[in-house]
Parts: C-alpha cells; sequence; structure tokens
C-alpha cells in the first residue's frame, strides 16, 4: 500500500499523472483526475501546456475544477471556444501530443473499457460509454491512462467491451486496423505504481512502484501478467507546494482528491 | 467498395441524401417569418411518439430543459434519443419514460458527480434498449455528414473496438490511401431542441459560448425547436452577422424560456443549480422517488416561471448567476 501521511492517494496519483505533462505541448483530457493532474502541471513546471477540452474549449486559464467537460470554465480565458467538430478535426489531424483518460477495466495492451460490465444487450452494470475516449485514445500520440483502483476486477484479461483502443491485440494492431500511424498507450497509473509499455510486445511493463508499495501487491492485483523491467524505480513524490496547490487551488472542495 | 467490416449497430436517423434534400426542398421554409410560440405548442406540433430526437448543448450545459420537462409533461413515448454526450435531459427523459431507444457515445453518467441511476436502471432491467454504440466525435460527424447532405462521412476513430463493432458505421479501403478507414453514416434526428442566449423572432440565433455540436446538428435536423434567453430585433443580428451560429432557415419554432436551460448551466449567465441535480440525483435510485420528482417539477407546475419558483425563485437564480461568475465558492451537495 502507499505510504499515506503527508498526503492520500488521490493526491499523490494526480501529483504523478502532472509530472507525466510537458510544457508547450497540447493535452486533450477527460473528466476528473485528468483536469486535475494538467491543472497542477500548468500551475508547476508546465506554465505554457495547452489544455483542450472536447467541447471545444482550447488553452483556458482554469479558474477552479470543471465539473463536466463542456461548461463555460473549460474556455475561460482561452484562446478560442469553439466546437466539437474543431477540437476532434485538430486531433485527428494531428495537433495533439498527450490524451489523458480514466477507466474502468484495462488489459494488458492497454485497452480500455467504459462501455458495460457482463454482456453488451443485457448489462449487469451499464456504464457511460466511450464518450470522447475512442477517439482521444485513436487520435493522440502519447495516450496516459488512470486507474484509481488496480485489482483482479479492473485488469483483466479479457474486456467486457473493447471501447476504447490500446494497442489492440499487440504490435502492428494500430496500424493494420487503420488507427493514425504513431499514436497509442504511453503510462497507465495506479495506486500502486506507474507503468508502461514494452516495446517488442506493447504489454504493460512497469516502471516505477510509488512508497511502501511492493512488487507482490502489483502483481496480485491484476488477472495479467505484468511486464518487469531490470530495475525498479520508486515514483517521486509531491513537494509541499505541489500538495498546496492540490488542496488550495485546485480542488478545495475535495472532490476529485477526497479528504 | 468493399467492406472490410459492418458495424451491428441499428442505423437510426439516415436517409438517403436525395431523399433528405427532397425533405428539405418541401418542408424548410425561406421565408423570415415569426416562428414564436409557447413550449407547449412547440413540442405539440413537433415532436411525435416514435421520433428520434437530440437535445442541444452538452448535458448538462445549455439544455433545453424546458423542451424536456414538456415533453415529459405530453407524456410522448416510443423516442429514440441520440446520446451524444446527453446526461441530465437523457436521464430524465429515460427516467420519466419517454426514450426507451437510445444510440450512445455518453450517457449514464453526470460527470463528476457520479453515474445516473434512472436511465441506468432502466437499460439493466431492459426498459430502455441501447441500440446502438459511437464515441462524441462519432456522433459528432453524423451530423457533419448529415449537414453536409452527404450519406457518409470518412474518419479514423471506433476502429478496431467494439464500439466500432456495435455502432453503425462501416468500414472500407481508402481508395486513396489503400489504408482501412471508417465511414460515419449521417443522422437526420426527426426533431432537435437548442437552447441559446438570444435569437430574432425568425430564428437567428448567437450562442455566446462554445457551440458543441450545435452548429451541425441544428443544420440536420428534420425540425428544430429554439428556445432563447431573450429575444431581439433582427437590426442586432444584421449588425453583426458573424456571430449568427444557427440561420433562420433551419429553424421551425422559437421559444422565450429565461432561464430555460436550470438546473444545467448557460455559459456566461447562471450556473449548474447542484442543489436541484443533487435531489434528482437522490430521488432517482427508486422507481417512487423518481415519480415524486416529476409529479412536484413537472406535473405539479403549470409553467416554467411557476417551475423556477418551486426551485427557490429569484433568490437562488441570483446566487447561480453569482457562481457562474465565480462569486460564489464550488458545492457539491452530490458527494457522498
Amino acid at each position: 500500500m502507499l505510504t499515506e501521511g503527508r498526503y492520500n492517494t488521490r493526491e499523490f496519483l494526480a501529483f504523478i499523472g502532472a509530472g507525466l505533462l510537458e510544457d508547450k505541448k497540447t493535452v486533450f483530457v477527460g473528466t476528473g483526475f485528468p483536469i486535475v493532474a494538467a491543472m497542477l502541471a500548468q500551475k508547476t513546471h508546465a506554465p505554457k501546456l495547452v489544455i483542450v477540452f472536447e467541447a471545444g474549449g482550447l488553452g483556458p486559464q482554469l479558474p477552479e475544477l470543471p465539473v463536466s467537460v463542456g461548461e463555460s470554465r473549460t474556455f475561460y480565458h482561452a484562446v478560442s471556444a469553439s466546437s466539437m467538430h474543431d477540437t476532434m478535426s485538430l486531433s485527428q489531424a494531428g495537433y495533439i501530443d498527450f490524451g489523458f483518460l480514466g477507466a474502468a477495466q484495462m488489459d494488458m495492451h492497454g485497452n480500455i473499457n467504459t462501455t458495460v460490465i457482463g454482456d453488451h444487450d443485457k448489462p449487469t452494470s451499464r456504464l457511460p460509454g466511450s464518450g470522447g475516449a475512442n477517439d482521444v485514445a485513436s487520435f493522440s500520440r502519447k495516450l496516459i491512462i488512470i486507474i484509481a483502483k488496480q485489482s483482479k476486477r479492473t485488469f483483466v484479461n479479457k474486456l467486457d467491451f473493447l471501447t476504447t483502443p490500446g494497442f489492440l491485440d499487440g504490435p502492428g494492431a494500430r496500424e493494420k486496423a487503420g488507427l493514425p500511424a504513431s499514436t497509442g498507450p504511453y503510462r497507465v497509473i495506479t495506486q500502486f505504481g506507474l507503468f508502461g509499455f514494452d516495446d517488442k510486445t506493447k504489454r504493460l511493463k512497469l516502471i516505477s512502484l510509488h512508497p511502501g508499495v511492493s512488487v507482490d501487491e502489483v502483481k496480485e492485483n491484476s488477472q495479467f501478467e505484468i511486464l518487469m523491467p531490470d530495475r525498479i524505480e520508486t515514483s517521486l513524490e509531491p513537494s509541499d507546494k505541489d500538495l498546496t496547490i492540490l488542496r488550495r487551488e485546485i480542488d478545495p472542495a475535495a472532490i476529485v482528491l477526497g479528504k | 467498395m468493399e467492406i472490410l467490416k459492418a458495424g451491428k449497430g441499428e442505423l437510426l436517423g439516415w436517409h438517403d441524401p436525395d431523399e433528405a434534400r427532397d425533405w428539405v426542398i418541401h418542408n424548410k421554409s425561406r421565408e423570415l417569418k415569426d416562428k414564436t410560440m409557447s413550449v407547449r405548442e412547440a413540442v405539440s406540433m413537433f415532436v411525435h411518439d416514435g421520433d428520434f430526437i437530440a437535445s442541444g448543448g452538452f448535458g448538462h450545459i445549455r439544455v433545453s430543459m424546458a423542451i424536456v420537462y414538456e415533453i415529459i409533461r405530453q407524456k410522448r413515448r416510443n423516442l429514440a434519443m441520440a446520446g451524444k454526450t446527453a446526461v441530465h435531459d437523457f436521464d430524465v427523459l429515460v427516467g420519466s419514460g419517454c426514450v426507451n431507444k437510445a444510440e450512445v457515445a455518453y450517457c449514464f453518467g453526470h460527470e463528476l458527480r457520479g453515474l445516473s441511476k434512472a436511465s441506468r436502471k432502466m437499460v439493466e432491467n431492459g426498459k430502455c434498449k441501447v441500440v446502438a454504440e459511437t464515441s462524441n466525435a462519432g456522433y459528432q460527424w453524423r451530423f457533419l455528414a448529415g449537414m453536409m447532405g452527404l450519406p457518409f462521412i470518412p474518419s479514423r476513430n471506433l476502429l478496431g473496438t467494439d464500439t466500432g463493432d456495435y455502432s453503425s458505421c462501416k468500414v472500407v479501403t481508402d481508395p486513396f490511401s489503400g489504408k482501412p478507414i471508417n465511414l460515419i453514416p449521417a443522422a437526420y434526428p426527426d426533431v432537435a431542441f437548442i437552447h441559446v442566449h438570444r435569437c430574432d423572432i425568425y430564428g437567428n440565433a448567437q450562442i455566446d459560448a462554445i457551440l458543441v455540436e450545435d452548429f451541425e446538428l441544428s443544420r440536420c435536423a428534420r425540425k428544430l425547436i429554439l428556445t432563447t434567453e431573450e429575444i431581439v430585433d433582427n437590426e442586432v443580428i444584421r449588425n453583426e452577422p458573424w456571430r449568427t451560429a444557427i440561420p433562420f432557415l433551419v429553424v421551425d419554432a422559437v421559444v422565450k424560456v429565461p432561464h430555460g436551460s436550470h438546473p444545467c448551466e448557460m455559459p456566461g449567465v447562471y450556473y449548474y443549480d447542484e442543489e436541484h441535480i443533487a435531489e434528482w440525483l437522490g430521488l432517482s435510485g427508486s422507481e417512487a422517488g423518481v415519480a415524486e420528482y416529476f409529479d412536484k417539477y413537472v406535473f405539479g407546475v403549470d409553467s416554467f416561471e411557476d417551475y423556477l419558483e418551486l426551485c427557490g425563485g429569484k433568490k437562488k437564480l441570483n446566487y447561480l448567476k453569482r457562481r457562474e461568475f465565480l462569486k460564489e465558492p464550488m458545492v457539491a451537495p452530490w458527494r457522498k
């Protein structure tokens, strides 16, 4: 388990997410965690990060955490307030560097499910569906996925429904399906660690463990085998300044980050 | 052209492009005429049982709730709805039994507020069918193909996934690049309803915000109802014609409904009424709660003004305006 104390797990994950985003790049964000992470990145090491919202907000200076990716906060002091056709076309044409999404279920190739648990036509649990996720994962150069609760229920051998493309069934599959070249999953963040994908097999591979987490915990909380690097790093920890920004400036109502 | 893969989703609201043109030629007036009417008249004239409907805005943002409530009040049935990111609108229309069929890009969720209870239950117990899946761009581009008068538009999303396999799209080999390409079929909703900041009596409308999908949706829908915060003189439109998001040609009805998006947001005018949305989310977990909500807020009121009064009246509306302009702190009454 992640050692909580100075920070809680959700704050830690937002910090890890922020650290993956680079200055002077574009990031297309989904609801919740991805927005918090992008806001933190913008307020720390990446002030010129351009945040893109699917409903039309381009490059806003977010004054507070938006509840929806289409509300007025998402185009507050933005460089442009246009339309979904515009943001999705820019994405398809190659203008998006990072895609950042949450997910309910993921497999070893970074494919994700946010549509149903159980059978599609008679679902045990109906989830929201793709939303913009399929599009973001199809068009972004580097896709970041956050799953706050890694377990055998969320890291699965076979998805109940493949909503959003990762590397599909392995190397070359995206290109064969017709998806744009040089796109696909880049990093996965869970409460246990930070992961990437093995170059040859396009399978999930651990990069770093969060402080206090054991390799066994990572392995036990997955149906599929997670590849291990020769040397496992320890994830960086947020500074007090990062935590203050998260708590006071980004999510004072603790909606995403919790108390 | 060889079809590599055909999605098994039901093809909702598609028409042959010549049939679509013919419909426009015979049904869309070119005359600048007064289209103002009441909410009641607009729904009784333009929304019919069995229609394929689409709601403008974005789930909780700039939604024509006055029309949504009136559809519930007039008890329309067997409606199919575009789940083009349809959230609060979809949840109440499914929960009330008006909509029983959907093509889903994003539904069943209230974003940060959590999942929809009423509409999920209707799907899980089989009372509402999801007949096709797609993505947000996938839906948007159905409208784009429709407004362009094309049978389909090519795209590079949905490929390789179950979302694509359950969509109404087809994958073919692109004759130019030789690569597989997805073809998204046009959509022509029978009726769409869009809430705008202002328009004239003819339906020339300005939107002071992101358009989301409404540029395209307004132009592909067969019938279009506009609800508006205010009605302005035609000169206001003509003084700045570059601001017209929706031209009168595509509009069938104009209804003035100040605060007509409540409890959803109207960008630059008022924020979400989180207290009201929390009340819905709280009640919508049970059939009795759903019935209680609609009895109170739809069947129990005679007009949208009465509804607003019931929701807190001027004091509440003033607060929502202050909240929109960041003069009140964020609240999350739906958070457990």
